[in-house]
C-alpha cells in the first residue's frame, strides 16, 4: 500500500511530526486514570493502528539515505512511549492492588452449604473396603441371592436337617418350613456357589446381606452382612488361614491388632476356629482378676469378629471337589461388628435407622 | 453349663490354679469361657447354732419368733426370726453380729419388735446356696456345733460357666470337662464312671428294646423300700445349685446331680405306678401323653417313647409322663439310664418345642456305654439318702453297634495345621482324648511301642474313637483334636499366594460408581429392611393386579405387619425419609441400592432339597433356581424438603420432580447409558408429573413427584419426590470400554433457535427432532428458556435452543450452518408441529 505514495509526501516522518506523536502520547499515557483506560490509551498510541505505528510502516518508502534518521526518530519515539506505557501501568496496577482489592474484600467465613451433602452408608464401603483388601491379595469377589435355596444354605454346608440352626428359631423360612427355601443365614452359601461354577482354585471373598429372626436393639439386627472368604487349592493349611486372618485385621484396624485363634464348631468347617480381637474398649483390662467390668466385652477381654475353619471335606464332597487333592479354607466375619470396632460404632440400631446425622460423617469412605 | 471348681477339684489332681487360669486352659482348648462366678468368698462368721427355746411374738402383722441358740459361746445368743420351720432341739446357721453375707451384707446387733436380736437364721437364699426362702435352713442333727457354716456346706467356690459347641456333647458333664482339665494341666485324673457295678445274671423291673434305631441301651435297676420322707444332703444341694439346677427332691436331685457329673440323663419312675413291661418303641397314631409340665402331648409317629401295659409313660430323653412321676410318696423306685438316638430326641425336642437339660444332651451325643454304670451309681446314691435296697438285679436291653474306625496316615493333623506334629504327638493326643490307636492290619497284636516306632511318619492309623465322643467320624475331627490340644497358638501365620486375580467385575464397579455419584450429588445412604406389608404397598396406592403385589411371604415373619419381602425399594425409603423429618431434618435427600424379590407366578412352591454325598447335576441345580424368585438390584430416591437451600445467599429451591428424573439420568449415565425420558402415569406418582425412564427401549424405572394420596399415607413432606430402576437391567447392556471421539480444533459456530410448540408435546420429542434434523454437525443443543404467556399464543410454548455446530475437518461456512440449522427446524416442524418463533 505505501509503496503506491510518493517517497518524498511523507509528511509523518517529519521531525516535529513526530515529537507531536510522541508527546500526545506520553500526555494521553499520563492521563489515563485507570488500568482499563490506559488499555485504551495503549491501543491509540501504541497499538497497530497507532499514528506511531503506522509511521514506522512508512519507513520502508524512504531513500535509503532517509531511512536511517527517520527509522532513529521514530524508534526514539516509540521506545518513550513503550517506556511511559509501561511504568504508568506499573503505577496503576500498584494502586490497584492497595486500594481496588481492598475494596472488594469480602468476609470469606461466610459458610456455603447450598448444595445438599450426601453420604454413602458406612457397612457399604466398609464391605468395599473388605472386598478390596482382599482382590489385592488375588481374590475375586463372589455373588448369590439373598433369598436362597435351603440346600445351598445349610445341606451343602453339612448342616444336618437337625440342626439347631435349622429350626424356626434363626432361621426366615419362604413361604412354608417345608418350602426348601430360606432368607440366607450366612454369606456361607456363596462358598457353595463359588465352588460349583469356578474353576480351581477358587479365592473369593463375599459381601453380603444375612438374616436371622432376632429382634432389633443394641447388639441385634435381623438383617446384618457378614463378608465371606472361601480359599480352595492343593496344600492350603490352618497356617494359611491364620495368615490370610491376621493380614485382614491388621488391614482393618491397623498394625499391632491384639488377635486370639481359638476352637470352636462349625458344621461346614473342620477343624473350626473363631478369631477373637483384644478388646477396644478395655484393651483386656476387664479379664484380669479384680480389674474393671466392661460392658463391651462382658469382661472377657476378646470380642468375637468371626469364625472361621478348614472347608469340610464333605462341603467339598457335595460341591464335585476331590477333597484328597483339594483342601481349603473359609471364614466368615460380621460387617456390624468390624464397624464397631473399627469405627466405634456402638449401637446397631443406629445402623439400620437410616438417621443422616450418622451416615453423614463416613463420607465416601467409613 | 456351670462347673464348680470344687467338683472338677474332686476328680482332678490339679495343683493351686486359680478359675481363670483353668478357664484360659479351657478356653484355648475350645471350651469357651463365659463368666467366672466366685460366690461364698466373702460370707463369715456364720455358724451352726441349736435352737434353745422359741418364743411367739404376739401383737404383730406376721408371726414373729424370740430364740435362744447355743453357737458354742459361753452364753446362749438371743435372736428374732420370722420364719416358723425350726422347732426346739433344731440345728440352723447363725450369723453373728459381725457376720458378713452374700453380697456384703452385714449382719449386727440391733434393736426389733422390742427386743433386741443378736444375729441372725439364716435361710438357704440368705447363704446363697439356691432360691429356698421359705424357711430357714435345717441342718442334720448331728452337725457339729459352732462349726464354720461357710467350711460345713462348701460354700466358698468358683463357678466357671463355659459356652459347650453342639459337637462336645461330653463336656456338658463334670466327667468331661474333668478329662479336658487334667489334660491341658498335663495331671491326672479319675473317671467318675470308672466304677464297677456287681456282676449278676438277674433282672430288674422287664423291658425290651422294639425299635433299635431309636435305642440301642436300656437299663433299668430298682432302689425298695426307699424312705420318701428323706431330704437331700446339702453338700448335694449346694452343688446343684451352684450349677444353676433347683434341689427338688432325692429322686429327682440324684439323677439331676448324676447327669451334671457324668453326662447321663436319668429318669425316675415310680414302680407302684407301672404297670406291666416296659417297651421302647415309636408312638402310634393317636397316641397322647401328658408330660411332667402339665401338657397333653399328641405324639408323632417318629416320637420316641417309653411305653408299658397302660401306654405311653415317657417320651424318651426328652421329659417324663406325669402319671409314673416320683411323688412324696413313693418307695420303690425304678431307675432308668438308656442311649436314645440323637437325631431321634434332635426332632422331638423340635417337634415339641421341648427343650429339657435330657434333650440337650441326648442331641448333641451321650456315652452309650454309660447307662450300666450312671445307674448303679444313682441307686447307691439314693440309698445313702433314703435308705432301702439297691436290688442287685439290673435289666439291660441293647442293639449292638459296631463302633467306627477312622484310618488316618499319621501326619494328617500335620497336613491339616501345616505344623510338623509328629507321630508320636499325634497317637498321645488322640488317646488323651480317649482314642484307641492302632497301627491298621496289627489290630490288636502290636502294643503302642509298634505304634509309634513305625518306619513311615505317614503311616496309616487305625483310630477309634471312645463311646463318649461319637462327634469323632471324619479323619479331619482326628486331626481338630491334635491341633487343638496342641493349641492353636502353635499354628503359624503364612500368607498364601493366590493366583493373580481379574479384580472386580464392570457389574461390580458400576454398583460402586452409582453410590459414589449419588453421594456426590446430595443423597445419603440407607439400609433398610427388606420386610414390607400389604399396608406399605396399599400406601404407595398400588393396584390390586399390580405386579409388585405379588411378593414372597415369610412362614415366620418378625412382625406380622410385615410378612412379606420387598418389591420395590420406595416404601423403606419413604419410611426413613418420615422418620429423618421427624427428627427435624426437613430437607432430606436418601438413596438406597439392594435386591427386591419378584416371585414368578408360575413359580415351583418348593425348591428341591438334594444330596450331599456328591455334586449335583446341572438339572438338580435348576430345579433349585426354577423355585427362587428374581432378585434383580434397584437403586431408588427420596427427597423432599430444600434441594438446594435458601441462605445468606438468596432463596433456595425446594425439590422437585425435576431431580428426581436428574437422578435418574445420573445412574444410567454411570451404566453410560442416555435415558431416554417419556411422560408416564404410574404408581406412586403424580399422575402428570411422572416420568418413565427407558434405556435402550427398554423400561429400567420411574421417576417424578409422588402422588397427593401417597404423601398422605406416609406422612411425607408435600410434594415429596422420588424415582426407582432397576439397576440389573443396566448391567445387563453395559456398553464396555468408552470410547474416546477426536477432538475438533475447529471453531464452534452458533446458532440460537426458539419454537413454538403446542404445550403438550414434550420436549424431549423437539429435541430429539432438532437433534436428528440438524446431522452431523450438530455439537450440542442445549434448551435455555422455556416461555409461556402474551408473547406466544394460548396453548403454546416457546422453546429457546443453543445450537452448537462444528466440523472435525474445516471452518463451517455461514451457509452450512444455517442449511443444518434450517434442517433441525424442519424435522421439529415435521414431528411435532414447532415452528420458528416470530415466523
Amino acid at each position: 500500500m505505501s509503496n503506491t505514495y510518493d517517497p518524498v509526501e511523507v509528511t509523518p516522518l517529519h521531525a516535529d511530526e513526530v515529537a507531536r506523536m510522541e508527546a500526545e502520547a506520553l500526555a494521553a499515557i499520563e492521563a489515563a486514570a485507570d488500568l482499563d483506560e490506559l488499555k485504551q490509551v495503549r491501543l491509540a498510541h501504541a497499538g497497530d493502528r497507532s499514528p506511531i505505528a503506522l509511521a514506522n510502516r512508512e519507513i520502508g518508502a524512504l531513500p535509503p539515505k532517509a531511512r536511517a534518521e527517520a527509522g532513529k526518530r521514530v524508534g526514539g519515539a516509540r521506545r518513550a512511549i513503550g517506556e511511559a506505557l509501561a511504568a504508568r501501568q506499573a503505577a496503576l496496577a500498584a494502586e490497584r492492588d492497595e486500594r481496588v482489592l481492598v475494596e472488594e474484600t469480602v468476609d470469606v467465613t461466610l459458610p456455603w452449604d447450598r448444595a445438599p451433602r450426601g453420604a454413602r452408608h458406612p457397612l457399604t464401603t466398609l464391605q468395599e473396603r473388605i472386598a478390596d483388601s482382599f482382590v489385592a491379595m488375588g481374590y475375586e469377589v463372589a455373588e448369590g441371592p439373598e433369598l436362597e435355596g435351603e440346600w445351598f444354605n445349610f445341606d451343602a454346608l453339612n448342616i444336618a436337617p437337625d440342626h439347631p440352626a435349622r429350626s424356626e428359631h434363626d432361621t426366615f423360612f419362604v413361604g412354608s418350613v417345608e418350602s426348601g427355601m430360606v432368607l440366607r443365614t450366612q454369606t456361607s452359601p456363596v462358598q457353595i456357589r463359588a465352588l460349583l461354577s469356578r474353576e480351581l482354585p477358587v479365592y473369593v471373598i463375599s459381601p453380603g446381606k444375612v438374616f436371622r429372626t432376632d429382634e432389633l436393639d443394641a447388639t441385634h439386627t435381623p438383617v446384618f452382612h457378614q463378608v465371606e472368604g472361601l480359599a480352595v487349592d492343593e496344600g492350603l493349611t490352618m497356617a494359611h488361614l491364620k495368615g490370610t486372618l491376621d493380614r485382614f485385621a491388621e488391614v482393618m484396624f491397623g498394625p499391632g491388632i491384639d488377635t486370639r485363634f481359638r476352637p470352636n464348631y462349625f458344621p461346614f468347617t473342620e477343624p473350626s476356629a473363631e478369631m477373637d480381637l483384644r478388646c477396644f474398649v478395655c484393651r483386656g483390662a476387664s479379664a484380669v482378676p479384680g480389674g474393671p467390668p466392661c460392658r463391651t466385652c462382658k469382661s472377657e477381654g476378646w470380642i468375637e469378629w468371626g469364625g472361621c475353619g478348614m472347608v469340610n471335606p464333605r462341603v467339598l464332597t457335595a460341591c464335585g471337589v476331590d477333597p484328597g487333592r483339594y483342601s481349603g479354607f473359609a471364614f466368615g466375619m460380621g460387617v456390624e461388628r468390624t464397624l464397631m470396632f473399627r469405627n466405634n460404632a456402638e449401637d446397631m440400631r443406629d445402623m439400620v435407622e437410616g438417621d443422616v446425622r450418622f451416615t453423614l460423617p463416613f463420607g465416601m469412605e467409613a | 453349663m456351670k462347673f464348680p471348681l470344687s467338683w472338677l477339684r474332686e476328680y482332678v489332681d490339679l495343683p493351686a490354679v486359680t478359675a481363670q487360669e483353668v478357664a484360659e486352659r479351657l478356653t484355648a482348648a475350645g471350651l469357651k469361657l463365659e463368666a467366672i462366678e466366685s460366690v461364698g468368698h466373702d460370707i463369715k462368721n456364720v455358724v451352726v447354732g441349736e435352737v434353745l427355746s422359741i418364743e411367739e411374738l404376739a401383737g404383730f402383722k406376721k408371726p414373729i419368733r424370740y430364740c435362744s441358740l447355743e453357737v458354742g459361746e459361753a452364753a446362749p445368743r438371743w435372736v428374732i426370726c420370722g420364719a416358723t420351720n425350726f422347732a426346739v432341739g433344731d440345728r440352723v446357721p447363725v450369723a453373728l453380729p459381725g457376720a458378713v453375707l452374700p453380697g456384703g451384707f452385714e449382719v449386727g446387733s440391733r434393736k426389733t419388735y422390742g427386743r433386741v436380736s443378736d444375729g441372725m437364721i439364716c435361710s438357704a437364699r440368705e447363704l446363697g446356696v439356691g432360691e429356698d426362702h421359705g424357711g430357714i435352713l435345717i441342718l442334720p442333727p448331728t452337725t457339729q456345733l459352732g462349726a464354720d457354716v461357710v467350711e460345713l456346706l462348701g460354700l466358698r467356690d468358683d463357678v466357671i460357666e463355659l459356652e459347650i459347641t453342639p459337637d462336645r456333647g461330653y463336656a456338658l458333664s463334670i466327667r468331661g470337662v474333668a478329662r479336658e482339665v487334667a489334660t491341658a494341666f498335663g495331671v491326672p485324673w479319675r473317671d467318675p464312671a470308672d466304677i464297677e457295678p456287681p456282676v449278676t445274671d438277674a433282672e430288674s423291673y422287664p423291658a425290651a428294646i422294639a425299635d433299635p434305631t431309636a435305642c440301642d441301651r436300656f437299663v433299668l435297676r430298682t432302689v425298695s423300700g426307699f424312705d420318701p420322707a428323706a431330704e437331700t444332703p446339702m453338700w448335694m444341694q449346694v452343688r446343684l445349685s451352684r450349677a444353676g439346677m433347683r434341689p427338688v427332691s432325692p429322686a429327682v436331685d440324684v439323677t439331676n446331680y448324676l447327669m451334671l457329673e457324668l453326662g447321663q440323663p436319668l429318669h425316675a419312675f415310680d414302680r407302684a405306678r407301672l404297670t406291666g413291661p416296659i417297651v421302647v418303641r415309636r408312638a402310634e397314631p393317636g397316641e397322647t401323653l401328658e408330660t411332667l409340665d402339665h401338657v397333653t402331648r399328641e405324639l408323632h409317629p417318629e416320637d420316641i417313647l417309653i411305653t408299658d401295659a397302660s401306654g405311653p409313660i415317657s417320651m424318651a430323653g426328652t421329659m417324663g409322663g406325669l402319671a409314673t412321676e416320683i411323688s412324696g410318696g413313693s418307695t420303690e423306685l425304678v431307675i432308668e439310664a438308656a442311649h436314645f438316638s440323637a437325631t431321634g430326641t434332635a426332632r422331638m425336642s423340635r417337634r415339641h418345642n421341648l427343650v429339657s437339660e435330657a434333650s440337650r444332651r441326648f442331641e448333641r451325643g451321650v456315652d452309650r456305654e454309660l447307662p450300666l454304670y450312671a445307674s448303679w451309681r444313682a441307686v447307691q446314691l439314693l440309698v445313702s439318702i433314703g435308705g432301702g435296697t439297691a436290688e442287685p438285679g439290673v435289666t439291660h436291653a441293647f442293639a449292638d453297634v459296631e463302633p467306627p474306625v477312622i484310618e488316618i496316615p499319621a501326619d494328617h493333623p500335620d497336613r491339616v495345621a501345616g505344623v510338623g506334629y509328629g507321630r508320636e504327638t499325634v497317637v498321645r493326643r488322640l488317646e488323651q482324648v480317649g482314642c484307641t490307636v492302632v497301627v491298621p492290619d496289627a489290630a490288636g497284636a502290636g502294643p503302642s511301642a509298634d505304634l509309634l516306632d513305625g518306619p513311615d511318619p505317614a503311616g496309616p492309623l487305625a483310630v477309634t474313637p471312645p463311646s463318649w465322643r461319637p462327634d469323632l467320624t471324619d479323619p479331619n475331627d482326628l486331626a481338630e483334636e491334635v491341633i487343638r490340644l496342641e493349641g492353636y497358638h502353635r499354628i503359624p501365620s503364612v500368607l498364601p499366594a493366590a493366583p493373580a486375580g481379574a479384580g472386580l467385575t464392570e457389574v461390580q464397579r458400576l454398583r460402586r460408581r452409582v453410590g459414589r455419584a449419588l453421594a456426590a450429588a446430595g443423597y445419603v445412604e440407607t439400609l433398610a429392611y427388606p420386610f414390607t406389608g400389604p399396608r406399605d404397598l396399599d400406601g404407595l396406592q398400588l393396584d390390586a393386579d399390580d405386579p409388585r403385589r405379588r411378593a414372597v411371604r415369610l412362614a415366620n415373619p418378625l412382625s406380622e405387619d410385615e410378612p412379606l419381602m420387598r418389591t420395590t425399594l420406595l416404601p423403606g425409603l419413604l419410611k426413613t425419609l418420615v422418620r429423618n423429618v421427624g427428627r427435624g431434618f426437613g430437607d432430606v435427600a436418601l438413596f438406597e441400592s439392594g435386591l427386591v424379590y419378584r416371585p414368578e407366578p408360575d413359580a415351583p412352591a418348593t425348591a428341591p432339597v438334594l444330596g450331599v454325598d456328591r455334586r449335583p447335576t446341572e438339572e438338580e441345580l435348576a430345579g433349585i433356581s426354577a423355585a427362587l424368585p428374581r432378585q434383580p438390584l434397584r437403586v431408588a430416591v427420596v427427597l423432599a424438603g430444600e434441594h438446594d437451600r435458601s441462605g445468606w445467599w438468596g432463596q433456595g429451591r425446594p425439590a422437585g420432580w425435576a431431580d428426581a428424573v436428574e437422578a435418574g439420568r445420573l445412574v444410567a449415565r454411570e451404566a453410560g447409558v442416555e435415558v431416554d425420558v417419556r411422560a408416564d402415569r404410574h404408581a406412586p406418582w403424580h399422575p402428570g408429573r411422572c416420568a418413565a425412564l427407558y434405556a435402550g427401549g427398554e423400561l429400567i424405572g420411574h421417576a417424578g413427584e409422588l402422588h397427593p394420596r401417597v404423601v398422605e399415607a406416609y406422612g411425607l413432606p408435600p410434594r415429596t419426590c422420588a424415582m426407582e430402576l432397576e439397576l440389573s437391567r443396566l448391567e445387563a447392556t453395559l456398553p464396555g470400554p468408552a470410547q474416546a471421539r477426536p477432538v475438533s480444533a475447529y471453531p464452534v459456530a452458533i446458532q440460537d433457535v426458539a419454537l413454538v410448540v403446542p404445550s403438550e408435546v414434550p420436549v424431549a420429542e423437539v429435541e430429539a427432532a432438532l437433534r436428528d434434523g440438524a446431522g452431523e454437525l450438530l455439537e450440542s443443543a442445549r434448551l435455555f428458556d422455556v416461555y409461556t404467556g402474551e408473547q406466544v399464543e394460548r396453548g403454546h410454548k416457546s422453546l429457546a435452543y443453543t445450537l452448537r455446530f462444528r466440523a472435525a475437518d474445516r471452518t463451517l461456512t455461514a451457509e452450512e450452518t444455517t442449511a443444518a440449522r434450517d434442517a433441525a427446524v424442519a424435522l421439529a416442524g415435521e414431528r411435532t408441529g414447532a415452528r420458528l418463533r416470530g415466523a
